[in-house]
């Protein structure tokens, strides 16, 4: 062969899991506004998608409007880790992430869509001795709540994840981690376009380019928005608004305990697979998990100050690669390919707020934090329920305004991130 | 092969390498076989010299792909590093050539290494007045301006060498070569003091306030050779006082039939290799063009050798100097005509070219096919210092528009066309830049001193470009399915298409349907060319449609860079006491709480090999446990927070931050307290010693040292401005040994000779200043362990001599911090973070004693009337005692009422908090918090552990010597 | 990494601080005498404007004295910092 012929291991290789199942070939047309509906849903993230949808399919809700200011599923829908689990500590909310994880486990087949759904597992990694109690405690609450759980020791950490470093000589050495197997990824546009196109097919009207910039409230009663586009009147206001939940609920004089911040992520180049699950470890900041087309997805840390601005600092993405390293050191000489922000609303408890609101026919879908993903067909369920009775199904209930009141919190961060 | 390898350079090795080129030969391998190449070379020049075509292969399709660029913008020549050192992922155009270099074509994925990096990275911070991004023309002339004034200035270029388009166009400036000029300029600069030139540097990321992040590629170039003690990449994190991008342009390619076969390549990049790297790409071209630039590499190519087979314009009029250039030299321009295919097996061999008013298409052979679809300004940093960007209807592109931040573009980075015109641009920026930084603008030429610019009559006057997406022939398959626009992510126009057809009307909707410019280029050359087609696939305009979001980093860094030096025990500071080699040298094991390293427990060594194995941890906690209630032991208590609390007001503070009451506490006492957080959960606990009438000595636990000092400045600061209270960690200035066990008294009375240490007169919860061992101390009585106890405090420098002075005798056992909760949880005292978790407050602790009802208000008091702080099911810290007291239940168990467990969803009564082995008790116990634990103390529950229920009787948290006889020795 | 100029020191890098959410905050006068609705609002409700946000910043890695700013946290500009105590400036 001359020096300029094609090698035989250049020619016509093919990646394996480099392809993507493809889009169907119709999705949804973006719709004019109507004057009225009866249920205006704020926000066309997966949350708002996913109660539009759940609102026609199980309450036969169909003259709904979601409204989205830029386009459909732009915001942390598209920005997001997708990182799907439900074992959370307190009942109430492994009751609503299981919920959610159930549907999950049926949703490409509801939907009639592929969402690349992989129950590849999440491991969580615990560094300290308060780490090890705190989670073998959070296991066997999964447990006792239904959530398959495990504890691994650092030689079965190993097993599921061959590439993390367990050697007892690191500064924060591995000292075991709980393990989901039904927990792991799904691809987020996939997911949104799927509840999207199910949800348009079912007659519901996705409005693109719309802003809500008022509420008409008369009487303690919401009766519509202001838009953009013009007025819609509507019987029900649904907020799905996430980071911009306070701007939007100010609108209706809703004051909300949330604190909007950048969340920061980043992907790596397309690699050969090397990295089989998902590893979290909340001592070191590192959560990442390798797409099925190949590249590292990991997320970073959130930006201590509010801000509304998408992208976060530099810093932070820095020292999140130096955890990063300590726990795969042979991530070394990856790149880093894109780095992006969301911003995220959070609680004083790391609790979401779903629920009614003191005024009528205003309800109210916030506070998911870093967490809203992996709740998408669950929270988009009871959220339906909720708009469609006027009362919150029992899985949201827990997570009421009223509960910052009474102090009856759902305290996920306070039982979480403990110094001692 | 091994002929081959032998033979060292000439034109024979390298087939495609111009007469005339010079430089050391190196020899790499790639895709297993062996090249030769030049110094100076990039891999991707190397291959092009040696006639390799295919280069890689492309993701989803598997077609091969070659070389189309000559920098960071490429899109298709993806390799791997093997050697000599696995890297994944690196574009062929940007890795510089060096001897030994082994590398493979990429289908798609990289691979990382199986072996731990052995390179180091770091990061350095910097400040100017001026950061100048890109060392061409106007970046040269920007900085020139800045710097000869006096101002700091940093320039930074991603290549190994400055002169940015200037190295491929090979244009004169002073009857110089464009590259010498550069490297002249720019080494005249670098000699000025406060000027800082950092080549091989990519600046990744512009953020707020003009914080911008740049990584420099140190010793990549060197291969094998590249010294083991220098950092490989280096960080930048500059803060710059005005930023002047002066970033270039890329050139972008066409839609057509096949415009992905190796063969076809950018003009701008073609002319690159064969003036910069003495490279032919190619024997014979076909020039396709929608402006006036590929004359120029037309011209250039066909000067270095290259046959110009014909000139296809889509345009009806080009330039008139050009046209009459091309005339000259006898090369066909062929006004109104597109490339409808390139064609060919795996390469180009042939060029369909046809009018644009239609008639017969004409195949013309070639091996080459140079495409200019015009440039695109690198807006990427502008954008990212959010910076808004408007289309600018000539250059068919987004150009620079409004910005908030202290930056600007200048030359072709805000489309400015000529190189005079850059040169004069560049430097009026530096002059914005020197006024802005409070400098004295020179007055003088509007170009670098000396630069002789080119005259209006060396560049041509352009004609207008048109701007031209898509070669409407939709190919052989009639889908637009080799209608590539991204060439990368294999998403061809038939996709955008089928996107659009779907009813996505949004760009960022079909990036994600078709995965365009999500690749490793990140739409480099192919985002306005995706906008441009999704615009004609809608009907609307490509300045309507606007662009994708640009994201940090402009090219790929890799993860071990931005690590840097913060890697293994540099990860998290390592914090020791002043006792640790002793605790090292005593085979102590260590736990990690916080950042400090504390002993965990002193196991005893094995006696030789063989019989004895030695101790492990339950024995040796045991034993400790054994020697601080029956004997006298000690432990290393420095890492507890220590913080001095000064001022006539320091007692109001204490008050209003304890639940309980410390202003009362009488100097020479101490006193324990716990701190809640306003919503009434625990925060903290420790002791008050009062030192004086105004000075306090707080203790908090080891991990909230730091939390607690900040947590009574904000309080101070904040809200109480008017207390007179100062407050300082003291931490690491006292080292602490807590003398425990009831020999303590006695082994303390032989130490402090001085010190009258009977219970009189020296009683609980007070303390003595003293000399200890001959060291000046402060002894506190107070007891963690209900035992007889004493913790003796001195000076950090001291603390060393102290341990080994109490150790001295051999009768005072060391124990850790294992054994230290064993002894606390025997009497029932909790640990903040491990009995309490954020949602637990005193009163569920048990300790309603410590929440003062006598002071009006104290942080936290008005939660606990809240409905739920006063709900009698919160879970309370009770003990357990397994009914097989054999059996240890784990910590983190959780409690059911039933003994035998249901269906799930199961309701959790509580959990176990802590859990030993009692040598005391000579039994295992737990703690736990269980809900209504106090009305349960009796009661049988039941705690799943594994597959089994374990019974569990509820009882008092307080398990030994409730009474506290034993305090007093 | 916001560029924050700390009132007693200058411009430093954000990381250099802490954040302390909102500004002019103050702890009830007289907790016990507010309803468990005011008492929840002053524990965990907190304004978050897209746009001018007076906020708390403590310069903990300088000279560790709490100051307020004036940011707009839709472009992260810092308009004015002020000294604890001083009313928040007016912004144009």
């Amino acid at each position: 062969m001359s020096p300029g012929t094609p090698s035989p291991e250049t020619q016509g290789r093919r990646t394996p899991g480099a392809d993507l199942p493809d889009h169907p070939d119709r999705l949804w047309r973006s719709a004019e506004p109507k004057r009225a509906y009866d249920v205006v849903i704020v926000g066309g993230g997966g949350h708002g998608l996913a109660t539009a949808y759940y609102l026609a399919k199980n309450h036969g809700i169909t003259d709904v409007a979601v409204l989205e200011r830029g386009w459909l599923a732009g915001g942390n829908m598209a920005r997001n880790t997708t990182i799907i689990r439900s074992n959370y500590l307190w009942d109430e909310s492994a009751g609503i992430y299981e919920h959610a994880l159930k549907l999950w486990e049926g949703l490409e087949e509801d939907l009639g869509y592929p969402l690349l759904f992989s129950q590849r597992g999440v491991l969580n990694l615990a560094h300290s001795l308060q780490d090890v109690r705190d989670s073998v405690r959070r296991v066997n609450a999964n447990r006792l709540n239904g959530v398959d759980a495990e504890w691994l020791t650092p030689e079965q950490v190993k097993e599921v994840c061959p590439i993390v470093d367990v050697s007892p000589d690191v500064r924060y050495p591995v000292l075991g981690g709980t393990y989901q197997p039904r927990a792991g990824i799904a691809k987020h546009d996939y997911v949104a376009w799927g509840f999207a196109k199910a949800a348009a097919d079912l007659g519901v009207d996705m409005i693109e380019h719309c802003e809500v910039t008022g509420l008409d409230v008369r009487d303690g009663r919401v009766t519509g928005v202001q838009t953009t586009r013009g007025p819609i009147a509507a019987g029900k206001v649904a907020l799905a608004a996430a980071g911009h939940s306070s701007v939007v609920a100010g609108y209706a004089g809703v004051s909300l305990p949330l604190q909007s911040h950048p969340l920061q992520a980043l992907v790596s180049e397309l690699l050969e697979p090397v990295h089989p699950t998902v590893v979290m470890s909340n001592a070191v900041h590192v959560y990442v998990s390798q797409a099925h087309k190949g590249e590292l997805v990991m997320g970073a840390g959130i930006d201590a100050a509010n801000s509304y601005r998408r992208r976060g600092a530099f810093h932070i993405i820095e020292r999140q690669m130096s955890a990063a390293l300590e726990l795969f050191p042979v991530f070394a000489r990856a790149h880093v390919l894109r780095t992006w922000g969301g911003v995220v609303d959070v609680t004083p408890d790391a609790s979401p707020v779903v629920g009614l609101t003191p005024v009528e026919d205003l309800y109210v879908n916030c506070g998911w934090g870093t967490g809203g993903f992996k709740a998408t067909p669950g929270v988009g369920w009871c959220y339906a329920h909720t708009v469609a009775t006027g009362e919150p199904h029992p899985l949201n209930a827990p997570f009421s305004l009223d509960r910052f009141t009474t102090g009856k919190l759902v305290d996920e961060h306070g039982a979480a991130a403990v110094a001692h | 092969m091994s002929e081959r390898s032998e033979r060292t350079g000439g034109a024979a090795a390298q087939p495609h390498r111009r007469e005339g080129a010079s430089g050391r030969v190196l020899r790499f391998r790639f895709d297993g076989r062996e090249y030769e190449g030049l110094e100076g070379d990039t891999l991707a020049s190397a291959l092009l010299a040696n006639g390799v075509r295919a280069v890689a292969s492309s993701i989803r399709l598997g077609r091969p792909r070659g070389v189309y660029a000559a920098g960071s913008e490429e899109p298709n020549a993806l390799v791997q590093i093997e050697e000599p050192f696995p890297e994944p992922m690196l574009q062929a155009t940007t890795v510089e050539l060096y001897d030994g270099l082994v590398a493979t074509g990429l289908p798609g994925q990289g691979r990382l290494a199986d072996r731990p990096d052995p390179a180091r990275y770091d990061a350095v911070h910097a400040h100017c007045d001026v950061l100048v991004v890109g060392a061409g023309p106007a970046g040269i002339a920007a900085a020139g301006v800045a710097a000869r004034a006096g101002a700091r200035v940093i320039l930074a270029d991603e290549r190994p060498e400055p002169g940015g388009s200037l190295l491929g166009t090979a244009e004169t400036l002073d009857g110089r070569p464009g590259r010498e000029w550069a490297a002249e300029e720019v080494a005249a600069l670098a000699a000025l003091p406060e000027v800082r030139v950092l080549r091989r540097t990519t600046v990744l990321g512009h953020y707020d306030d003009n914080h911008v992040i740049a990584v420099e590629r140190r010793t990549n170039h060197l291969g094998a050779a590249a010294p083991a003690d220098v950092a490989r990449e280096r960080v930048w994190r500059i803060r710059a006082g005005r930023v002047v991008l002066a970033t270039g342009g890329h050139e972008r390619f066409v839609a057509f039939a096949g415009n992905d076969l190796p063969g076809v390549m950018l003009a701008g990049a073609a002319r690159t290799y064969a003036n910069h790297y003495r490279v032919l790409p190619g024997r014979r071209a076909v020039v396709f063009t929608t402006n006036d630039s590929a004359y120029a590499a037309a011209l250039d190519l066909a000067d270095a050798g290259v046959e110009i087979a014909a000139i296809a314009d889509v345009r009806q009029a080009p330039g008139e100097a050009w046209a009459a250039r091309c005339a000259e030299r006898g090369l066909e321009v062929l006004t109104g005509h597109v490339v409808t295919a390139a064609k060919g097996e795996g390469e180009v061999s042939s060029v369909e070219v046809a009018s644009r008013e239609g008639g017969q298409a004409r195949e013309i052979p070639a091996d080459l096919l140079l495409v200019s679809g015009g440039w695109t300004p690198v807006v990427h940093l502008f954008s990212q210092a959010g910076g808004t960007l408007r289309y600018d209807e000539e250059l068919g592109a987004f150009t620079p528009g409004e910005t908030r931040q202290a930056v600007e573009a200048a030359g072709f980075a805000r489309g400015v066309r000529t190189l005079r015109a850059c040169l004069e641009d560049g430097a009026e920026a530096g002059r914005r830049a020197l006024a802005a930084a409070g400098f004295a603008v020179p007055a003088g030429p509007a170009v670098p001193s000396g630069t002789a610019v080119p005259s209006a009559g060396e560049e041509p006057a352009a004609a207008p470009a048109e701007h031209l997406w898509l070669v409407e022939a939709p190919g052989d398959g009639g889908d637009y399915g080799t209608h590539f626009v991204d060439l990368q992510r294999d998403v061809t126009v038939g996709e955008v298409l089928r996107a659009v057809g779907a009813g996505l009307t949004s760009v960022e909707h079909v990036k994600r349907y078709t995965t365009a410019g999500t690749a490793h280029d990140q739409g480099k050359t192919s985002g306005l060319l995706t906008g441009g087609v999704v615009a004609h696939a809608l009907g609307v305009d490509v300045a309507e449609l606007g662009t994708t979001t640009f994201r940090a980093p402009y090219t790929p860094v890799s993860f071990a860079a931005l690590a840097g030096r913060d890697r293994g025990p540099l990860h998290d500071p390592v914090r020791v006491t002043a006792m640790h080699e002793w605790h090292v040298a005593r085979g102590a094991l260590f736990e990690n709480v916080g950042q400090w390293k504390r002993p965990w427990y002193y196991p005893r060594r094995g006696e030789g090999p063989g019989e004895d194995p030695g101790e492990d941890m339950e024995a040796a906690v045991l034993r400790e446990c054994r020697a601080a209630r029956e004997d006298v032991a000690a432990m290393d208590a420095s890492t507890l927070g220590k913080i001095d609390v000064v001022g006539p007001d320091a007692a109001v503070l204490l008050d209003r931050l304890y639940t309980n009451m410390m202003s009362t506490l009488k100097v020479g006492s101490i006193r324990y307290g716990v701190m809640c957080r306003p919503d009434g959960m625990v925060f903290d606990d420790g002791t008050v010693i009062r030192l004086a009438d105004d000075r306090f000595l707080v203790t908090t636990t080891t991990g909230n040292a730091a939390a607690v000092l900040d947590w009574m400045e904000e309080w101070l600061q904040t809200e109480w401005p008017d207390l007179r209270v100062c407050c300082t960690s003291v931490t690491e200035q006292w080292a602490t040994v807590a003398l425990v066990g009831p020999r303590s008294r006695e082994v303390l009375a032989r130490l402090a000779p001085g010190l009258a240490v009977d219970n009189d007169s020296f009683p609980f919860m007070t303390w003595r200043d003293a000399e200890v061992a001959g060291i000046e101390a402060r002894v506190c009585r107070i007891s963690f362990s209900g035992e007889l106890a004493y913790e003796i405090n001195v000076s950090s420098w001291s603390g060393l001599a102290l341990w080994e002075a109490v150790m001295a005798s051999g009768e005072v056992t060391p124990y850790g911090t294992e054994t230290m909760h064993v002894l606390r949880a025997e009497k029932g005292f909790p640990i903040v973070g491990q009995d309490t978790d954020g949602t637990v407050t005193p009163q569920d602790l048990g300790m309603e004693w410590i929440v003062s009802k006598k002071k009006a208000d104290f942080v936290g008091k008005r939660s606990f009337a809240r409905a739920d702080t006063s709900r009698p099911d919160r879970k309370h810290l009770v003990g357990l005692l397994p009914e097989d007291p054999g059996v240890l239940l784990p910590e983190g168990a959780h409690l059911v009422e039933t003994s035998a467990l249901p269906e799930p969803p199961v309701p959790t009564l509580g959990f176990v908090t802590s859990s030993y082995r009692s040598a005391a008790l000579g039994r295992t116990f737990a703690l736990a918090l269980v809900s209504g634990g106090r009305e349960r103390v009796g009661e049988r529950l039941y705690a799943p552990v594994g597959a089994d229920l374990v019974p569990v009787t509820v009882t008092s948290h307080v398990l030994y010597d409730p009474e506290g006889a034993r305090r007093d020795g | 990494m916001l560029l924050i100029a700390c009132p007693w020191c200058g411009p430093r890098d954000e990381a250099e601080f802490h954040y302390g959410g909102q500004a002019h905050v103050a702890y009830p006068e007289d907790p016990a005498a507010l309803s468990d609705e005011e008492w929840a609002r002053y524990l965990f409700f907190r304004d978050n404007p897209e746009g001018l946000f007076a906020e708390r910043w403590s310069h903990t890695a300088g000279c560790r004295r709490w100051f307020n700013a004036v940011r707009d946290t839709a472009t992260n500009e810092i308009h004015a910092v002020y000294r604890a105590g001083e009313p928040r400036p007016v912004i144009a």
